[in-house]
């Protein structure tokens, strides 16, 4: 779609419009070819279109500048794809910085608890005693098991996530035979890089990429003014307004 | 004009070549087995043509109406889908044959042969090309009309047989539009015998060599009327109310399943095939032609295969080069007769599923009304239009015929005109 | 609903046996999983029963369960033709309970959305007549192509193309980008051109105009007492458009009519539906223009709630939104018991009350006409059945 200038052309459109179908136009409704010819002007419209799919006919009908730009709209999956926009989100995944274990989830569970479908579940890693564990100064899940037959696409796990740990991916190919254990994609397959984040969705990962370095400015200049001996625990959920 | 749609084309050896074939076979048997051997033969040929016409008709018909809605029709199944109608058979064998409780299993089995046969039966007369037609019968005009009417009692028995409410409401339906429009098509096509005065259609076909008869005024309307009346017949939009999957889910052929199905699937494809040759034979010239060298038919073949976008160089190459010995070994030959027919029964049927891809359908009253108050009455007129204009030389014969055609038309128009100058008012308010 | 009953032909000589038949639930033609228990004298319908409920999916009840902002997916799978407006509805209804304020480009935005839903959804039921007509799909295809295009502009905003789950409270989740605004731009200039063809096909095709004169005719003062709402009832002459009425959102800062019909028949409805669209494209061009640039997207009691849901919780009492969705009146009736969660929550669904007059209309007519008449009071089933 062109970027053009488009505000005159849109108020002479509209002027054109109210020219037409202004006020109570007694021509509105009524038809304007002959009785008969109706049907032979349908036939036509069709067969400029079955002229317009083949590349012969496209050119016969540049020739009699009848050519409106139609042709063949299929694409012939799955040799060809789609090629979705930046924000088409189909299934979520969850974020690490760098290694696996350096994974964004602390196992809050809010995005357990507002996903509406309920087709998130999640355990945090727990040792023997009970008490949570921590790695790189954050409690992380043991399992995170999202079903993909339940998942609706909605995003709302995305919106709440208060440490941006899980974001929407656009593959959209998870059709398996197996109806059990196959549709639900457990913490191994979810997890996905942060790189692939920033390759699928750029300006997305980008505010979220500045988000996170701001905490992290704040939290280090927190840290070091305080010069405590032991650094505010970054996991902790803050409502972040 | 009389140049362009007149021509018997002289025989070519390209233009007998079935002919040729035909007598080289039969050379081997002993004289007294020539004829019967000879009739064998010919249903051979047709029963192993029909079939084949009837698959890659589907294939067309589905094509082109894919084309129509911009997009690719099959086109998986073997290069540009050409197995499809394969694929469509063996799926039809595969399917259980369902008959339901309290049918009728013996007429349930026979109502959809006895579709079939008369559709096959019709290609017995149909004259190909020069000397091509199976069966050159002196009354093929009759015949064709009395075969193609015995699908009336086959629809019927077929939604009797179901026991469903649904068959038979689609049966009554079909069986009254078909009676209906018979009575038109046959009426169109009196003209054409007051004219030639012979029902034989290689008569028929012989006497278009001046001028087809779809030039002539009343050839015009009598082809047209055929045309639809063949539409109907053969159930297609917009004359397929009695098969509306929209309303009634199929109308008689709702409880048939698998190779049934298939049967009545083919019995239409065939009637259509049917009805567009023999609106060729009876009104555009049949095989005649033009004198046309045989090159320019090599020519566009060479070409649609080259901008062919699918296929593989290989197969290219071989196209072009056949084509390329065809033209070097008949230089000398005019477009065959067959290649005529063939190319203007295409042409027809394009128009039919053309007519399918466009019109949604009429209701069974407007359905009824324009053949029993617009058609039939125009087809009179019509029978006066040809015998004003066989009877006063030309121009005076043409010109009365065209203005009694055209006031015919008009008033027709006039009398059956859906709704008066509509009182109906759209308003723009706030 | 009292049914009547047509009078059998009087005086005739043949006794006939009334049939009755079932249109549906499977069939091509109605739209969805909806059944219609026809009892036909001959061709003639005498008696019509709708029966639906095949697709119900108990969406109030798990409304009841579930934070204000969850119920948002639910909704896009309402109408799920017009995902947009049914959570412009919700919205609606979350701002007056919750006394939410609205960000000024987000009200532009949501009216852009609400009027690119109009177009998709008249396009694609304007299509869906011909293709029960018998028109093998042709127009049907041609008008969902020019829905694709919308329907990109939906996924390039949202992330998805008809459960867009994209207006909130507030405003709208995510904010379009200039380039987005260009190709609506484009999209708005070039859509006359179809709709010309569009209007043609079916104003002068005279197949098109035998089947849907003076089919299915509803008379104004059932239609008012019916409380039909939506193309139905404009096309029978009463100018109810809640858009003018209400003035809800920023519409009445818009210059555009209401098309109203006078018959109230099948091509009425039509042609109305085909008026609106026209009038559609003149809010399209209006907004697109004098969107402004600086204002957010969501404000910023939209943008907390959307991060925590469970924070809102508006104080007791009940609230009804409304919006003109393009089937009619869409509603929603929210009490609130001071929880995160609804009390109670009702759809008022347009297609579920036009559908109610589906009788009325179709008496006297043969089957093929009910088809065409189902399909002009323009129902979807997910709104039916919720």
């Amino acid at each position: 779609m062109s970027a053009e200038n488009s505000v005159a052309p849109a108020e002479s459109i509209s002027r054109e419009r109210s020219a037409s179908s202004s006020g109570n136009d007694a021509r509105l409704g009524q038809r304007t070819t002959p009785l008969g010819l109706g049907v032979i002007q349908g036939m036509l419209i069709t067969l400029r279109q079955f002229t317009g799919t083949y590349p012969v006919g496209r050119w016969l009908l540049r020739l009699l500048r009848l050519d409106k730009g139609d042709g063949l709209v299929t694409i012939s999956y799955p040799e060809v794809k789609q090629q979705h926009d930046e924000r088409f989100r189909y299934f979520p995944f969850l974020v690490y910085d760098g290694t696996k274990d350096n994974l964004r989830c602390v196992a809050c569970r809010i995005c357990e608890q507002e996903c509406p479908p309920q087709c998130i579940h999640i355990v945090m890693q727990k040792d023997e005693k009970g008490s949570p564990v921590k790695a790189h100064g954050r409690t992380l899940p043991k399992t995170f098991d999202i079903d993909v037959s339940i998942c609706m696409s909605c995003r709302i796990c995305v919106d709440v996530c208060p440490f941006d740990a899980i974001e929407m991916d656009n593959t959209y190919e998870h059709a398996n035979y197996a109806r059990g254990r196959e549709m639900v994609m457990d913490k191994d397959r979810l997890l996905k890089s942060n790189e692939y984040f920033q390759k699928i969705k750029p300006s997305e990962s980008a505010v979220v990429d500045a988000r996170m370095g701001a905490k992290k400015a704040k939290e280090d200049a927190a840290a070091a003014a305080a010069a405590a001996p032991k650094p505010a625990a970054p996991g902790a959920p803050e409502a972040k307004v | 004009m009389t140049h362009i749609f007149s021509g018997a084309s002289p025989a070519g050896t390209i233009d007998q070549v079935f002919v040729s074939a035909q007598s080289f076979l039969l050379s081997f048997l002993p004289q007294a087995l020539v004829p019967w051997a000879s009739i064998l033969v010919r249903i051979g040929v047709i029963a192993a043509l029909a079939p084949a016409i009837m698959m890659y008709l589907t294939w067309l018909e589905r094509k082109i109406i894919a084309r129509m809605q911009n997009r690719f029709g099959p086109d998986r199944v073997g290069i540009y889908g050409l197995m499809q109608p394969l694929s469509d058979g063996l799926k039809m064998l595969n399917k259980e044959d369902i008959v339901p409780n309290g049918a009728d299993r013996l007429l349930h089995l026979l109502a959809p042969i006895m579709a079939v046969s008369p559709a096959i039966l019709l290609f017995a007369v149909i004259p190909f090309g020069r000397n091509m037609a199976a069966v050159d019968l002196n009354v093929g005009l009759l015949y064709l009309l009395a075969v193609s009417s015995i699908s009336s009692y086959a629809i019927f028995m077929g939604g009797w047989a179901s026991r469903s409410k649904f068959s038979v409401l689609g049966a009554a339906r079909t069986v009254a539009q078909i009676i209906s429009y018979e009575v038109p098509g046959v009426l169109s096509v009196v003209t054409v015998i007051m004219i030639t005065g012979t029902l034989s259609l290689v008569g028929i076909v012989e006497a278009q060599a001046d001028r087809w008869f779809i030039a002539t005024p009343w050839g015009f309307v009598g082809a047209v009327i055929f045309f639809l009346c063949g539409v109907a017949e053969v159930n297609r939009t917009p004359f397929d109310m009695p098969e509306a999957e929209s309303e009634l889910v199929g109308g008689f052929h709702t409880e048939y399943s698998g190779m049934k199905f298939a049967l009545w699937y083919m019995a239409e494809f065939l009637e259509t095939f049917a009805v567009c040759a023999f609106t060729t034979t009876l009104f555009l010239g049949g095989w005649q032609g033009p004198a046309v060298p045989f090159w320019t038919v090599t020519a566009v073949s060479a070409a649609m295969i080259v901008t062919a976008l699918r296929l593989p160089i290989a197969a290219k190459a071989f196209g072009v080069a056949a084509m390329a010995a065809l033209t070097l070994l008949f230089w000398k030959d005019p477009v065959p007769s067959w290649i005529w027919f063939l190319t203007k029964t295409y042409l027809l049927v394009f128009v039919m599923v053309w007519f399918r891809g466009t019109f949604p359908r009429l209701r069974v009253d407007q359905l009824m009304g324009f053949a029993w108050k617009f058609l039939l009455p125009l087809t009179l007129i019509n029978i006066v239009a040809a015998g004003v204009w066989v009877w006063f030389a030309f121009p005076v014969g043409t010109l009365l015929s065209v203005t009694i055609l055209i006031a015919g038309i008009w008033g027709l128009v006039r009398v059956n005109s859906p709704e008066p100058v509509s009182l109906r008012r759209f308003e723009l308010a706030d | 609903m009292a049914t009547r009953q047509a009078p059998l032909m009087p005086e005739s000589v043949l006794q006939s046996d009334v049939l009755e038949v079932n249109l549906g639930p499977q069939h091509p033609s109605t739209h969805g999983v909806f059944r219609m228990i026809a009892s036909l004298d001959g061709e003639t319908i005498v008696k019509l029963k709708p029966c639906f409920g095949y697709m119900h999916r108990n969406h109030e009840q798990i409304a009841e369960g579930i934070t204000y902002i969850a119920s948002f997916p639910y909704t896009d799978r309402l109408d799920y033709l017009c995902s947009m407006t049914n959570n412009f509805g919700l919205a609606v209804a979350i701002e007056k309970l919750g006394g939410i304020p609205i960000s000024e480009r987000g009200e532009y935005i949501r009216v852009i959305m609400a009027e690119l839903t109009r177009l998709v959804n008249h396009t694609a039921v304007t299509g869906f007549l011909l293709n029960d007509m018998g028109a093998f799909g042709t127009p049907l295809l041609y008008a969902f192509r020019e829905r694709e295009k919308i329907l990109d502009l939906f996924e390039s905003a949202s992330g998805s193309r008809m459960m867009c789950n994209y207006i909130r409270p507030g405003g709208v989740r995510e904010d379009v980008t200039d380039a987005w605004l260009d190709r609506a731009r484009g999209i708005v200039r070039e859509y006359p051109r179809f709709l010309d063809e569009f209007e043609k096909l079916l104003r002068d095709n005279e197949i098109v105009r035998q089947r849907t004169q003076n089919v299915g005719v509803l008379p104004k003062d059932l239609a008012v007492s019916a409380s039909i709402t939506g193309p139905m009832l404009r096309a029978t002459g009463v100018n109810y458009d809640i858009r003018k009425v209400d003035g809800y959102s920023i519409y009445p800062r818009f210059n555009f009519k209401v098309p109203l019909g006078s018959i109230g028949d099948v091509f009425d409805r039509y042609y109305v539906r085909v008026l609106e669209m026209r009038e559609s494209l003149k809010i399209l061009e209006q907004a697109l223009k004098d969107i402004p640039k600086t204002s957010p997207h969501l404000s910023p009691k939209g943008q907390a709630m959307g991060k925590a849901p469970r924070t809102f919780k508006p104080a007791k009492g009940e609230a009804y939104g409304r919006i003109e969705s393009p089937k009619g009146e869409l509603g929603f009736f929210l009490v609130s018991d001071g929880t995160p969660r609804p009390y109670r929550y009702h759809v008022r669904a347009p297609s579920f009350i036009n559908l109610t007059i589906l009788e009325d209309m179709c008496l006297g007519h043969k089957v093929a006409d009910a088809i065409v008449i189902l399909g002009s009071v323009d129902i979807v089933l997910g709104e039916v059945d919720r």
